[in-house]
């Protein structure tokens, strides 16, 4: 496993982790209430499940397993890896300031988060275009 | 393919199935019974998190648990008993929390709030579970750091 695919699943994990805690206490909330500012949580919960967790973790293993390049000309074998590493960069910085960020700055903070993921799929997506490729004959 | 992950997979295609019944059912009480229905606001977050965690996640799960770098090779996955038990803590929260949720929002009796605290309970474990079994094996191949 390449090292952007390692720190974007651990990164991915991490994201897992966070939004399953605060998933169980706003679930937990919902019976015998914790604390007021647990509600705003959703916010964070969403972003980090959908853009940090699962989003990130099918974009570290795709950079770990689509065809390589190398057979086709290009000097690096998975082609434009500083895309892949902003879109790393992008997505966490997003869910970041969306999640945590958005109970500080509220929705401009959210907003710019949002378009900070936005940015990282973008990125992700071109890095990934060239990379989908039918096999060589005889590879 | 390991049995874990022929299970996790199988959990996640009933998941997904009961989550678009649930989805459908959901639509289906909004047309009749108006959107405003407190029933239906209670009861959307468990059509999210069947379609979201039990479908999609389970999936994945069950696919890393598969694919993902072996630990060694006597142990190639690392504590597979735990595997289980985050298996069954993830199905049986979500099971729990399907059937309180909607009823502690509507009627929060004693019971239905503290099974409501046991889903949560058992969810959280589960992806905590998950992930730590996930983390040791995301490591690379010596000299092939590209």
């Amino acid at each position: 496993m390449p090292r952007l695919s390692r720190y974007m699943v651990r990164a991915s994990l991490v994201h897992l982790a966070t939004g399953f805690l605060i998933g169980g206490l706003m679930l937990a909330h919902k019976a015998v209430p914790l604390y007021p500012t647990i509600p705003f949580l959703l916010g964070w919960h969403v972003h980090a499940l959908l853009f940090g967790w699962t989003v990130q973790l099918a974009f570290g293993v795709a950079y770990w397993i689509f065809p390589r390049l190398s057979s086709w000309g290009f000097a690096h074998p998975r082609g434009y890896p500083e895309l892949a590493w902003a879109a790393l960069l992008f997505i966490n910085g997003g869910v970041l300031l969306a999640g945590p960020g958005g109970l500080i700055g509220g929705t401009p903070a959210m907003a710019l988060g949002t378009f900070l993921e936005v940015l990282g799929v973008v990125a992700f997506g071109l890095h990934l275009l060239p990379r989908l490729r039918p096999p060589l004959p005889g590879g | 393919m390991p049995a874990l992950t022929r299970w996790c997979i199988r959990a996640a295609l009933v998941n997904l199935v009961v989550a678009l019944v649930f989805g459908v059912g959901l639509e289906l009480g909004a047309a009749l019974l108006g959107s405003g229905w407190p029933g239906l606001s209670a009861a959307r977050p468990v059509f999210y998190h069947l379609l979201m965690l039990g479908g999609v996640a389970q999936f994945i799960f069950g696919v890393a648990w598969w694919m993902f770098p072996p630990l060694s090779r006597t142990r190639p996955r690392g504590p597979e008993g735990l595997g289980w038990v985050g298996f069954g803590l993830l199905n049986g929260g979500l099971a729990l929390r399907a059937v309180a949720e909607p009823v502690a929002a509507l009627d929060p009796q004693p019971w239905a709030r503290a099974t409501l605290i046991l889903g949560a309970l058992s969810l959280t474990l589960a992806g905590w579970i998950f992930a730590g079994l996930l983390w040791p094996r995301i490591r690379g191949r010596p000299g092939k750091e590209n």
